[in-house]
């Protein structure tokens, strides 16, 4: 016993000599450990994930391209992203930019009245009281079953699509405002009522940004709800757009366009949401996580 | 007006919550002369913050009233600046800026833009932040944050200056710190001020007349006691000196032999 309790003590001694030795000499190879400790893992699965792919998919009777596949069938979609033959023959740029077109008009139109709204419900408890339950039963609405509706109202495509991005994106950001407003601590409006601040100025300096926290995850979720639902619109009404290209691509059964257009979509989610998170944490000054 | 009369003036102060028949406090009576630093002193619990709410007018009495300067108030304002026991600076805006939302929000009929940013540095040079003026409260320690705070309430020209608990959550060389610097602005301004605390010392050393109050709900005014100790007062002196060592012995006296605190004597 005595013997296994002193090998770790002898031990010792020559470990502590050798690491000041080492610290001046910072190798290449030490300084990029951490890049690489970051960048290696995703790599690593994704390479894992298509060899996978590419395996199951190459069989007899597989029913979806492998990535080989896919690289062949649209090389030209992948490569050049820009090309416009007319029509609906566009590269996906074109296409992503006329989806992201569309959210951008839907999700400023529902961040202003969600806002709005949930200003006013974080206020007043007769509003809350009059409209939230109205909102908790509409915000489980599926985003498509709104769009025949608004098909009806607006008799048009581009509204209706629009519409049905607003009514999706809206109540997380309804709710999550008003959360923010009644969570502003009693401090800040202590500190408002001594100096006098009331009115507008009362609330541009005060419960915005105590509230911008809140605001902003209701932002970024509804960001990601607008993506979701005009892709699923999109399919529907035609058009030029991301959701419409997958829906021609399988009627064409173009499986391998699809898969482009499938890592296309995911990516500008992805981006949108931490563009949300990245204004979010320059606006809030940093008092939102991003 | 004379010397004498009250500068601020509670009378019969009587706060009740909701349909609760004990009040938390009853029938404070108190005056306060111009320029006079008081504190207010008591067990957690006693109603000390309460009073403080309703001298600020962040919360109303249910009976009485407090005249400040020959006006009864009516509702918060900046002529009775709070230092509030958390700092409540806002995370949004710089040291600087939440200096300057108050002068420019109190002051701005009297200066001008330039005047007011003067103002603004000079309010943080009182409580030497200087360095800090554009971090956000986020950057900076407890410490520096209730100087912040004490800048923001003297910015606002106040009559009186209200201080809840102001240095309670601080270590006890940064509240030693700040006591002096405190007693030092009361020194040099003259400021009327009243401020709660559960710090015998603190109330000693800063005070010229301590308030204790008995033991809450239905809390009164228990006790006041007249510190006569010259000033300026210097922390190391007074150690040694026997008034100081008396009015602390009667504070402590009043505190823990005539109204021990609630919850230990139940236990």
């Amino acid at each position: 016993m005595n013997a296994s309790v002193q090998t770790p003590v002898a031990a010792n001694p020559a470990v502590t000599v050798a690491e000041p030795a080492m610290m001046p000499v910072p190798t290449l190879a030490t300084r990029l450990r951490p890049y690489a400790e970051r960048v290696l893992p995703p790599v690593l699965v994704v390479l894992a994930l298509g060899l996978l792919w590419e395996a199951a998919a190459s069989g007899a009777g597989a029913t979806l391209p492998p990535p080989s596949k896919v690289w062949a069938d649209a090389h030209d979609l992948i490569v050049d992203p820009f090309f416009d033959n007319g029509g609906l023959d566009k590269g996906l740029f074109w296409h992503l930019l006329a989806s992201l077109q569309r959210v951008a008009v839907g999700f400023t139109l529902s961040a202003i009245a969600g806002i709005a709204v949930g200003l006013l419900i974080g206020t007043s408890k007769l509003a809350m009281r009059g409209l939230d339950p109205i909102f908790q039963v509409l915000r489980t609405v599926p985003p498509l079953a709104w769009l025949p509706l608004s098909l009806a109202a607006f008799r048009e495509a581009q509204p209706s699509a629009i519409f049905v991005i607003f009514i999706t994106s809206v109540w997380p950001i309804i709710i999550n405002t008003a959360v923010g407003v009644r969570n502003v601590p009693q401090d800040y409006r202590n500190v408002a009522a001594v100096i006098r601040l009331r009115g507008p100025a009362y609330w541009w300096r005060i419960i915005l940004p105590a509230a911008a926290p809140y605001i902003f995850t209701g932002l970024r979720i509804g960001v990601g709800l607008s993506w979701l639902a005009i892709i699923a619109a999109e399919m529907l009404i035609g058009g030029v757009g991301i959701g419409f290209f997958i829906w021609d691509a399988w009627n064409s059964s173009n499986l391998s366009d699809i898969i482009v257009a499938l890592f296309y979509v995911g990516i500008v989610g992805f981006l949108l949401d931490r563009l949300m998170a990245l204004v979010g944490h320059l606006v809030t000054r940093g008092t939102a996580t991003a | 007006m004379s010397g004498n009369q009250a500068f601020l003036d509670i009378s019969d102060v009587t706060v009740a919550f909701g349909r609760s028949r004990v009040p938390v406090l009853n029938g404070i009576d108190l005056k306060i002369r111009r320029g006079e630093y008081i504190s207010v002193i008591g067990h957690s619990g006693c109603g000390k913050s309460t009073l403080l709410n309703v001298v600020a007018g962040l919360l109303d009495a249910s009976g009485g009233g407090v005249v400040l300067d020959g006006r009864e108030i009516s509702g918060p304002g900046p002529d009775r600046a709070v230092v509030f026991q958390n700092h409540s600076l806002l995370p949004w805006l710089t040291c600087y800026e939440n200096v300057r939302l108050a002068v420019d929000q109190t002051l701005s009929k009297t200066m001008s833009k330039a005047e007011r940013h003067e103002w603004t540095l000079e309010n943080i040079a009182l409580v030497r932040m200087t360095h800090a003026k554009d971090k956000r409260p986020g950057e900076i320690s407890g410490g520096m944050k209730q100087r912040i705070g004490i800048a923001r309430a003297l910015s606002m020209k106040p009559k009186v200056l209200l201080l809840d608990e102001p240095f309670g959550a601080l270590d006890a060389l940064t509240r030693a710190h700040l006591q002096d610097q405190v007693m030092q602005i009361h020194a040099d301004l003259g400021s009327t001020v009243m401020m709660i605390t559960h710090d015998v010392d603190e109330a000693v050393l800063l005070s010229d007349r301590i308030v204790m109050l008995t033991n809450g709900p239905n809390a009164r005014i228990g006790e006041i006691l007249e510190v006569d100790l010259p000033r300026p007062r210097d922390r190391l002196a007074l150690v040694a000196d026997p008034r100081f060592i008396a009015a602390r012995a009667a504070v402590l006296e009043f505190l823990h032999h005539r109204h021990t605190a609630p919850g230990l004597a139940a236990a």
